[in-house]
């Protein structure tokens, strides 16, 4: 029905902005570049009885929690919501795996159930979100408050303890030398790169998110999508939860991702999403939770004392968020422009 | 009425340039004390711009203002308001979890000892309400009050100063028949103080119920002025519209496309939503477009969204293919097949963030459901096929969306639900923003569609374009079908009779 014209000559190309993958990369190196600078070790990397150590594997291994609670955040925050309550379901799923544990059921069960737990979470933050209209910050609040509550509830207000081989090889074992939970990390970081990239949910999830009026007049059931994020980041918070569990043996509802949600915000924020919603970023997420996490280290690694921490990483992040600030970065280059020679025009 | 000796407001010559547009163009307009008079215009007619010149929130560029008899420049809404010239805007000013007393009061309160003295500022709420005759609990919180009631307010706190002009920004827009009595009650009663009343509507109807003069603008220029009974509807109407320009479309679109044989793709019998639309009667047949006519504000849009199910009906039916449907939701108006361009593309048509290539496959992503993804070859094909069929713009179908211009953005959306092939098809003002080129284009496009088979609805103020390729005509006006025009008897002169006449 469309005539095919002849093919048109190149459009002239216009010199395209950097990528949005470049500032959350050049923070994170200038703050490893310190780190060097501060500990000559820094960069080492030694192979002891088939385990990597070094302070880099130690950012990638701690990050992992973190990096699984935002790429859930990311689809949600995509779809122009948020979810306070990751760190309280957190909670929730070390509280039901150590019962299921503590019931003797097999390790396939209990992760089966945990993660159904996780997703039962998600569903009901987008159930009050989608269905009943509530703001999202106020939704999920409800669960995060109440969240820990209820893992208490589940592990008798005590701290249960367990053992568990599969859980321990999962969470601190490792394949073959790398640390087994990087590649949970990769496998879920895949499984949704696919379902945002290549999937029709995908596309809906950032039109949604983008501009939820017109998503609806183009015939998105915007309900069902936002549903849908909610449950994602329910289930990715129910592995960081595994994981977490995993590795202090232990249920404690109380400690158990405490203020992880805000760390998992932050890292969607860095890299380069906006809350207002639209397009999502996950590599770049992943690269923010590397930054946030090698912070950390770097402050305990710097000999600062401990009560520096917070601020010295709330002083980085806004450094690193207001380099992404497009308002920040035309004032620098008009100024970086003002400075430089001028270039002969061809 | 003639002109009276000392008018309240003169203003004359004024000019206003906004960067690329001249928004007012030496526009002369006189307000008399004691008269309600009527300013009137379409979309881009200079109407706000003119009352923003007056009220201080704009300077103008060049032209006087006379207040009185006193030359004035206005520069700012609180100079403006000393002077006495207060308004009230269409989308209600004011605080809706406050009450009504506090609303009235704000910023001048009657104070005590430098504290509110919340008695006082009852009673001289309660007062200012009871001058026109407004009975309601000024301790109640203003959300909890009709929009009437809001509208009242608003009025009674721009009266309640030294008021010699009150400007009045489409104050009936969201109110019913019953509550715009109500209001026009309270308006005559102010008229009769000496108050000079500037009201902007849409509604012709409430014009010739409630107005002493009329001043039309058209595109930024002065258009005609004159009391009720010098500008009868059609006058009006055609100082509104303008000479319409010779149509460049000769021929009238042939009724050969149309298939008469089988049911109506869509029938709507008594379709409407109340505070929305009057129950409406409407049918297209495959192949024949049914053209939405009427003045700003007349209902052609709410008619479209309603149609789509964008907004749902809550009177009447409506039957596809033969069989009645109840539409809840777009979703369920694009798996039938339908589709519709929205007027504001912005807010309503495109995600900005996104690229051009995702944005053309939304439509067609979403009729084929979650699980059935267009493949990411399809999309590229797609893509570059709409680029290169309606001359899109862009260097590449990965740009987002949202740095194409106006016109080009317009044909993203053309194009996405050209993509999803649909049966119907509803554009809202498919030319507005275009360029003159582009504008023969989609028409041409339109023509096209409709031989192929499509049936289309299309909203438009132009009546040329209107006249070019309807079969058939539904006239609106005050969001009611005034009238249905059908075949040879479509003209440009027969659409403004029919918008005109009561």
């Amino acid at each position: 029905m469309i005539p095919v014209p002849p093919p048109s000559e190149p459009a002239t190309k216009t010199r395209r902005p950097l990528p949005a993958v470049v500032w959350p990369l050049v923070a994170l190196a200038a703050i490893l570049v310190v780190d060097g600078f501060i500990s000559p070790s820094f960069f080492s990397i030694r192979l002891v009885e088939g385990r990597l150590y070094g302070s880099l594997i130690d950012i990638v291994y701690r990050g992992t929690p973190i990096a699984l609670l935002a790429l859930g955040m990311a689809i949600v925050i995509g779809a122009k919501g948020i979810d306070l309550s990751v760190g309280s379901v957190v909670a929730i799923a070390g509280a039901v795996m150590a019962h299921f544990i503590h019931l003797g059921f097999d390790p396939a069960v209990v992760v089966a159930a945990t993660l159904a737990v996780g997703l039962l979470c998600g569903l009901w933050n987008g159930f009050l979100v989608a269905v009943l209209s509530i703001q999202p910050i106020i939704a999920t609040l409800i669960l995060m408050v109440a969240g820990r509550g209820i893992a208490l509830m589940i592990n008798g207000g005590r701290i249960p303890t367990f053992r568990s081989d599969f859980f321990s090889a999962l969470s601190t074992g490792r394949i073959w030398v790398i640390p087994s939970r990087l590649f949970l990390v990769a496998l879920v970081f895949l499984v949704l790169w696919a379902v945002l990239r290549r999937t029709a949910f995908g596309l809906f999830v950032e039109a949604v998110g983008g501009n939820a009026s017109a998503a609806r007049l183009a015939g998105i059931g915007t309900r069902m999508v936002t549903l849908a994020t909610y449950g994602i980041s329910g289930v990715c918070a129910a592995l960081a939860g595994i994981i977490i569990t995993g590795d202090t043996r232990s249920s404690d509802a109380v400690t158990a991702g405490m203020w992880s949600e805000l760390d998992a915000i932050l890292a969607v924020v860095l890299g380069g999403a906006s809350l207002n919603g639209g397009r999502i970023f996950l590599a770049t997420t992943l690269v923010g939770v590397l930054i946030i996490q090698s912070l950390t280290t770097s402050i305990l690694m710097s000999g600062l004392p401990p009560e520096f921490n917070l601020v010295v990483k709330a002083v980085v992040i806004l450094a690193v968020l207001l380099v992404q600030a497009p308002k920040v970065r035309t004032a620098v280059g008009s100024l970086v422009a003002a400075f430089r020679p001028r270039r002969t025009e061809r | 009425m003639d002109v009276p000796a000392r008018p309240r407001v003169v203003m004359r010559g004024i000019t206003k340039t906004f960067p690329g547009v001249k928004a007012l163009d030496g526009v002369d307009f006189t307000l008399a004390p004691g008269e309600i008079h009527a300013l009137l215009g379409e979309n881009g007619a200079g109407k706000s711009t003119l009352v923003k010149v007056l009220t201080g929130v704009l300077a103008a560029d060049a032209g006087t203002v006379e207040l009185d008899g006193v030359p004035i420049r206005v520069a700012s809404p609180a100079a403006a308001q000393d002077l006495g010239i207060n308004t009230v805007y269409q989308e209600v000013n004011l605080v809706p979890t406050l009450s009504v007393a506090e609303n009235l009061m704000l910023e001048r309160q009657s104070s005590r000892f430098g504290l509110i003295s919340w008695r006082k500022t009852r009673e001289r709420a309660e007062a200012a309400l009871a001058r026109l005759k407004i009975h309601v609990d000024v301790g109640r919180s203003l959300g909890s009050c009709s929009l009437a009631i809001q509208q009242l307010v608003a009025i009674a706190r721009a009266l309640d100063r030294d008021t010699r002009v009150l400007v009045l920004d489409e104050p009936t827009a969201s109110l019913d028949a019953h509550e715009v009595e109500g209001l026009f009650t309270v308006l005559r009663d102010i008229r009769a103080r000496g108050i000079a009343i500037v009201f902007i509507t849409h509604f012709i109807d409430q014009v010739y119920a409630i107005a002493d003069r009329i001043t039309v603008l058209r595109n930024g220029r002065f258009a005609g002025t004159g009391t009720i009974a010098e500008v009868p509807r059609m006058r009006l109407v055609t100082l509104m519209l303008g000479k319409q320009i010779e149509s460049h479309y000769a021929e009238r679109p042939t009724t050969e496309s149309i298939d008469q044989t089988g049911a109506p793709v869509i029938a709507a019998t008594g379709l409407g939503r109340a505070r929305w639309l009057e129950p409406i009667d409407l049918s297209v047949r495959a192949g024949e477009v049914v053209g939405l006519a009427g003045l700003l504000g007349s209902g052609r849009t709410e008619t479209a969204k309603l149609l789509f199910g964008a907004e749902r009906a809550d009177k009447g039916s409506l039957v596809i293919d033969g069989v009645p449907v109840t539409l809840r939701s777009p979703g369920q108006a694009i798996r039938m097949g339908f589709g519709f361009c929205p007027e504001d593309r912005k807010h309503e048509g495109l995600i900005l963030d996104l690229s051009v290539r995702e944005n053309l496959i939304l439509a067609l992503q979403c009729r084929r459901g979650w699980w059935n993804r267009v493949g990411q070859a399809e999309q590229n094909r797609i893509a570059a096929e709409m680029i290169a069929a309606l001359g899109i713009a862009t260097p590449d179908a990965e740009k987002p969306v949202g740095q194409l211009s106006g016109g080009n953005q317009q044909k993203v959306i053309l194009a996405r639900w050209l993509a999803a092939k649909p049966r119907l098809l509803i554009l809202d003002e498919p030319t507005r923003g275009i360029d003159i080129g582009a504008h023969a284009e989609i028409v041409g496009l339109i023509r096209r569609l409709c031989r192929e088979g499509l049936a289309l609805i299309v909203a438009s103020s132009e009546l040329e374009e209107i006249v070019a390729f309807s079969h058939r005509v539904a006239v609106l006006r005050d969001r009611r079908k005034v009238s249905e025009i059908v075949g040879a008897d479509i003209t440009q002169s027969t659409i403004v009779e029919a918008i005109a006449n009561s």
